[in-house]
């Protein structure tokens, strides 16, 4: 199985490697010989060929010379032995986090394993899911998409016809508004904050179709409709339609996953995802909203008070410690790079702090460019870890200076019976041998 | 399956027929890009709402589009233990699907208790709701009426109509949810982070 990775790479990339790496390590030498002493000792030793035989030996001692491997010594799989390409078997354990309890799995979630990931794009077979009625599967060439309402000429789409259209790509980050709920307690970054994930859409911008179909003067919102079995349906403001939101049938450069929404979706940048309807079919030009069941049963906060928040659109900044966090471990004490991913819906993320030390002090991370709008934005903070327990944590701050609360803080204004828009600080807990666990879950 | 195989077949005789018909469709599209009926990219199909209507589904508060029809609370009573009482409960009370009744009063609780009758703002959305999506494994298999028998059924059992009641639309446009007025806009942003404060207590 192992032996299946690529062979491609061995003739277009992983060829060049050693020759790389030996030239890297000459240089190095050379570098160290002039420096003399210690260096050009150690190197010289890292540098020595591999002269005993390889093969399935026990582990060697640490000084022992360089096993060639079983995959060097054969030709791995043949070109095309895999179509559409899958991760390495040693990654099978990287998937989507299902909860094993749910009442049932037809409305449900999975999360995004966000520990597991780099870089600010999730790859679409890790894209968190939100289902109201299940997956559909639909055909493309039978989908449509029916625009009417306080429209001048009510139209009705294919999706070559939407195709049609001028096409642009955004990088925005999608987000779960129960995204953790107040349960805080996740052992994982996927458990605790899983349910965000960002992509590159690519689609046509709505207010390109409606402008095709000629939006009236009285309209305000749109109602946005599914053709899956929850005929999933959310009222829009007139203004988000006419901003950024995108009319998607691509993510990350293929066509949409049936459970992102294939073959269409709506996609509003920044908002709780539920209202960024998969598999659309309907957009309804009214002047008032539907108050459909998603937007009144559900996805409103309640307050203490007893009174509930509608239309709570946006998704506000958060941030959260991907390295080192729940479920993994330190080796041993030195250097760890802190490493997190910060979003905020209501624009670009302009700073993360992180505290290492339980909150007492707060430092500056560095944030890793690209730095987008509505789209996930990546930290990085050194960090010399010397064995001691603690706690790490990230704070995100957004360019409307907003800044991530603490749990405490959004509990004191909110209860806990909100159900939604949990952007809380996430604390880790480093214990003393170097495990990581969620500091809200007392220490046993 | 036998059924659906006649509208296919009708399709490909129209097709035949269109290419029969080419030099008229050329000659249709020609005129379409001298006059185009729509927009600036000439795009879609215009839609007529005998078309839409199997779609044209929600229903706002104002129940302008509530459909012609109407159902029983006796009626729905039956419906209810046949279609909904597996997952909902018999009274309601809820199971592998939402609690429907009851929680009146619990808004404002440390166990608030959300259901059709404690929180639901309108009546409106209850119809459009069971229409468009239920029951979980059969959505849209329900007849007009028997979505208004459903909706009175679950509206009396919180309270809201009599034993003996009738509902239709200008019935159901008429309800007033006990919860109508509890909700309020997006205050947000409303928490101000604690800057310097330790993260847990």
């Amino acid at each position: 199985m192992q032996a299946s990775t690529d062979s491609s790479l061995d003739l277009d990339g992983e060829a060049d490697e050693p020759a790389t790496a030996g030239r890297a390590r000459r240089d190095f030498l050379r570098r160290s010989m002039a420096a003399g002493g210690l260096l050009a000792a150690t190197a010289a030793v890292r540098a020595a060929p591999a002269a005993a035989p390889a093969g399935n030996a026990a582990p060697a001692a640490a000084d022992a010379p360089l096993d060639i491997p079983a995959w060097t010594r054969a030709p791995g799989a043949a070109t095309g032995a895999q179509l559409y390409g899958q991760p390495s078997a040693f990654e099978k354990s990287v998937v989507r986090h299902l909860r094993p309890n749910d009442k049932q799995y037809i409305s449900s979630s999975t999360r995004s394993p966000l520990q597991e990931l780099d870089g600010i794009i999730t790859p679409n077979g890790l894209f968190y899911e939100r289902h109201h009625g299940g997956v559909p599967a639909i055909d493309p060439a039978q989908h449509r998409l029916a625009v009417h309402g306080l429209v001048d000429a009510p139209l009705l789409f294919t999706l070559d016809d939407l195709r049609r259209f001028p096409s642009e790509s955004h990088i925005y980050f999608l987000e779960c508004s129960g995204n953790p709920g107040y349960n805080v307690y996740g052992k994982t970054a996927a458990e605790a904050n899983g349910l965000v994930s960002c992509a590159e859409w690519t689609g046509v911008p709505l207010r390109t179709v409606l402008a095709e179909a000629g939006v009236q003067a009285k309209a305000k919102w749109v109602i946005a409709e599914g053709a899956d079995a929850a005929a999933m349906t959310r009222s829009i403001p007139l203004d988000k339609c006419l901003d950024d939101a995108l009319l998607v049938y691509s993510q990350n450069g293929e066509r949409l996953r049936p459970e992102q929404g294939y073959p269409l979706r709506l996609l509003l940048p920044g908002f709780e995802g539920n209202m960024s309807i998969k598999w659309l079919r309907r957009l309804h030009v009214t002047d008032a909203p539907v108050f459909s069941r998603e937007e009144t049963s559900k996805y409103t906060d309640l307050m203490p008070d007893g009174s509930a928040r509608r239309f709570t659109f946006y998704m506000e900044a958060k941030s959260i410690i991907t390295a080192p966090s729940g479920g993994q471990r330190l080796a041993q004490p030195g250097f760890h790079e802190i490493r997190g991913i910060a979003w905020s819906g209501r624009g670009k993320i302009t700073r993360v702090e992180v505290s290492v030390d339980d909150g007492a002090t707060w430092q500056e991370a560095a944030l890793q460019a690209p730095v987008l709008s509505r789209a996930i934005t990546r930290f990085r903070f050194p960090w010399k870890w010397q064995g001691e327990p603690t706690v790490i944590q990230s704070r995100a701050t957004d360019e409307t200076g907003y800044v991530q609360p603490t749990l405490e803080a959004l509990v004191a204004v909110r209860g806990v019976n909100g159900t939604y828009h949990n952007n809380a600080i996430t604390p880790w807990r480093v214990a003393a041998n170097g495990e990581v666990t969620n500091a809200r879950i007392k220490a046993s | 399956m036998r059924a659906s195989k006649h509208p296919e077949s009708r399709r490909a005789r129209r097709c035949a027929l269109a290419l029969a018909a080419l030099p008229l469709v050329l000659a249709a599209t020609a005129a379409a890009q001298t006059a185009p009926p729509h927009g600036r990219y000439g795009i879609g199909t215009p839609l007529t709402e005998a078309r839409l209507a199997p779609w044209n589904i929600d229903v706002a508060p104002d129940g302008r589009s509530l459909p012609a029809g109407q159902g029983t609370v006796a009626a729905g009573r039956s419906l209810y233990a046949a279609q909904c009482a597996a997952c909902h409960g018999a009274q309601g009370e809820g199971g592998q699907g939402d609690r429907l009744a009851g929680g009146a009063g619990t808004l404002a609780s440390a166990k608030p208790v959300r259901t059709v009758g404690s929180y639901w703002p309108y009546a409106t959305t209850l119809y459009d709701y069971i229409r468009r999506a239920m029951p979980l494994y059969a959505p849209q298999s329900l007849t007009s009426d028997q979505v208004y028998s459903a909706t009175a059924y679950i509206l009396h059992l919180n309270g809201l109509l009599p034993e003996d009641a009738t509902l239709d639309a200008q019935a159901l446009r008429a309800i007033r949810m006990p919860n109508r007025d509890g909700f309020v806009d997006d205050p947000r942003p409303d928490v101000t982070a604690a800057t310097g404060q330790p993260a847990r207590q």
